[in-house]
């Protein structure tokens, strides 16, 4: 008998010592943010997809030797170069990013050698279509400088 | 325990919990014989959510199936990564940095605590509490930002090399950090007082779904589930890898062998956890974070190789079969969850439907690391 009524005891104690718990944490700012009215800043190192990075004449640093293409396990890179008659290296014609199938892992920006691929900070990315995933690097690049 | 009122056996019905259902946190079907509100018999169906990651890890390179890993289990991912790169350092004879080996052991425990947060929210949700979650990921979110700052993604991070890792950490992270861990051990206080003394929680787990050794050494079981049934074993003690040996830590072991002992487990392990953050982050010596002399190409040799990480969900081994290549013969995973939930079928006989899903949530099952 004063087992069972000392049970209902102690468990009303435990259900209202929760209940403090929950009151006091009432009074605590807010920790969220009412997105997409407000955003956070992305952090220095957050990865998103790839993007050229151009030189000082507003080309790209790329030299088309396919070291991204080949590290990416997905296969999502595709890039073309030719060499112009006359010129020494190759110039970038086509980097396309196939977005629908990268995982975001970085192999690409790390197989690099000549600083040519950088990560954006965009996050927002949703669309119905997907061709809209089918990202024109060097089209972006164009489209930046312009 | 059995019904109180007997049916005939013909009277039982199929009840099908899943594979879309809210209780079993992914797309796992179980298929019950129901008997009223008692089970008779229940099947675990799985496999809805399979994606070849042991066959895309002979079709890749070594690298390239890197960012496989996380993919396995997304809470609870640089454990996973972490037993794939050792397995290869192994194979391959590539040292490892200190200060790496280090930052390995401080991020994998980061990650075992906000697995273990999230695993905990999702818990008491499970039994009915809400508030409970939002606190708990609102820790779980410090932890994620810190990851995020030095990795640079939230959830499947792709940060350890072979040999080192893939960035170095910062102070400011080191700051962070040394700043969450008082603030995690007052959160965890909170948690005890709120849910753990709660008398509703008690009564739903205490000599609910006991779980004898025996089970649990049959099916090969480990983490929390073994250690709530009173098994020591824990690989970071019982097979050292890495670090671990340097650092003094305790593996909590209960013998109550019910679902609130699996609960006690995993709530002392956060306070191990922070235990050995604290010490790795006194600890953190200087240095390079990979290797000076490390092949280019990763081909190891001719051979079979086995490394075994205690990762949040238990004991998550590699096997790595090499022909010499640069993409391995066999690469076998071996998932902790796969083993601790094919318990449930046999253990959940003549248990209420209710128990079984607490106990179900005791078991801390993430699908996508079972079908892997």
């Amino acid at each position: 008998m004063v087992a069972y009524f000392s049970e209902i005891y102690y468990g009303l104690i435990s259900l209202l010592e929760g209940m403090v718990i929950t009151f006091k944490e009432f009074f605590k700012p807010t920790v969220t943010v009412s997105y997409p009215y407000e955003t956070l800043p992305m952090c220095d190192r957050f990865r998103g997809h790839v993007e050229l990075i151009e030189n000082e004449e507003g080309q790209p640093n790329c030299v088309v030797c396919g070291l991204c293409e080949r590290a990416c396990p997905s296969g999502c890179i595709s890039l073309a170069g030719e060499k112009a008659e006359g010129e020494k290296k190759k110039v970038l014609t086509k980097y396309v990013l196939d977005f629908t199938r990268c995982s975001l892992c970085g192999s690409c920006v790390e197989a690099c050698n000549f600083n040519a691929l950088t990560f954006s900070k965009e996050y927002n990315l949703a669309s119905r279509r997907k061709e809209d995933f089918i990202f024109d690097l060097l089209g972006r690049l164009e489209e930046r400088n312009r | 325990m059995s019904s109180p009122i007997q049916l005939k056996p013909d009277e039982t019905f199929i009840l099908n919990v899943g594979p879309q259902h809210p209780a079993t946190h992914g797309v796992l079907r179980v298929k019950m014989e129901m008997n009223g509100e008692y089970i008779v018999n229940a099947e675990t169906v799985i496999g809805y959510i399979h994606r070849m990651h042991e066959k895309m890890g002979e079709l890749k390179t070594y690298p390239q199936f890197l960012m496989n890993l996380s993919r396995m289990d997304y809470l609870g991912a640089l454990g996973y990564s972490h037993g794939h790169v050792l397995v290869v350092e192994k194979a391959s004879g590539i040292e490892v940095p200190e200060r790496a080996e280090y930052i390995r052991a401080i991020m994998v425990e980061l990650n075992r605590i906000a697995s273990h947060l999230f695993w905990f929210g999702a818990f008491v949700m499970d039994l009915g509490g809400f508030s409970p979650l939002m606190y708990a990921l609102q820790d779980r979110e410090h932890i994620l930002d810190m990851l995020e700052a030095v990795t640079g993604s939230r959830l499947t991070y792709c940060y350890f090399r072979y040999g080192g890792l893939y960035n170095d950490v910062d102070d400011q992270f080191v700051a962070s950090a040394r700043k969450f861990i008082p603030r995690m051990r007052k959160s965890l206080k909170k948690y005890h007082k709120l849910v753990t003394g709660n008398v509703i929680f008690r009564k739903r787990l205490e000599g609910i779904a006991p779980l004898s050794k025996e089970t649990c050494r049959k099916y090969g079981a480990s983490s929390a589930v073994a250690r709530g049934s009173g098994i020591n074993f824990d690989v970071r003690k019982n097979e050292p890898y890495s670090v671990y040996p340097e650092f003094d830590f305790d593996i909590p072991v209960y013998h109550e062998c019910d679902s609130l002992a699996r609960y006690n487990v995993r709530m002392d392990e956060i306070e191990q956890s922070l235990r050995i953050i604290e010490q790795g982050l006194d600890k953190l010596p200087g240095g390079p974070i990979m290797p000076e002399k490390k092949p280019k190409i990763i081909k190891p040799p001719e051979g079979d190789y086995y490394q075994a990480v205690e990762t949040a969900r238990g004991s998550f081994g590699v096997r790595l079969v090499s022909d010499g290549g640069k993409t391995p013969y066999r690469l076998k995973l071996r998932s902790p969850t796969y083993s601790n939930m094919h318990l449930f079928d046999e253990s959940c006989r003549g248990m209420l439907i209710m128990d079984a899903l607490a106990f179900m949530g005791s078991l801390d099952l993430v699908i996508p690391e079972i079908d892997r």
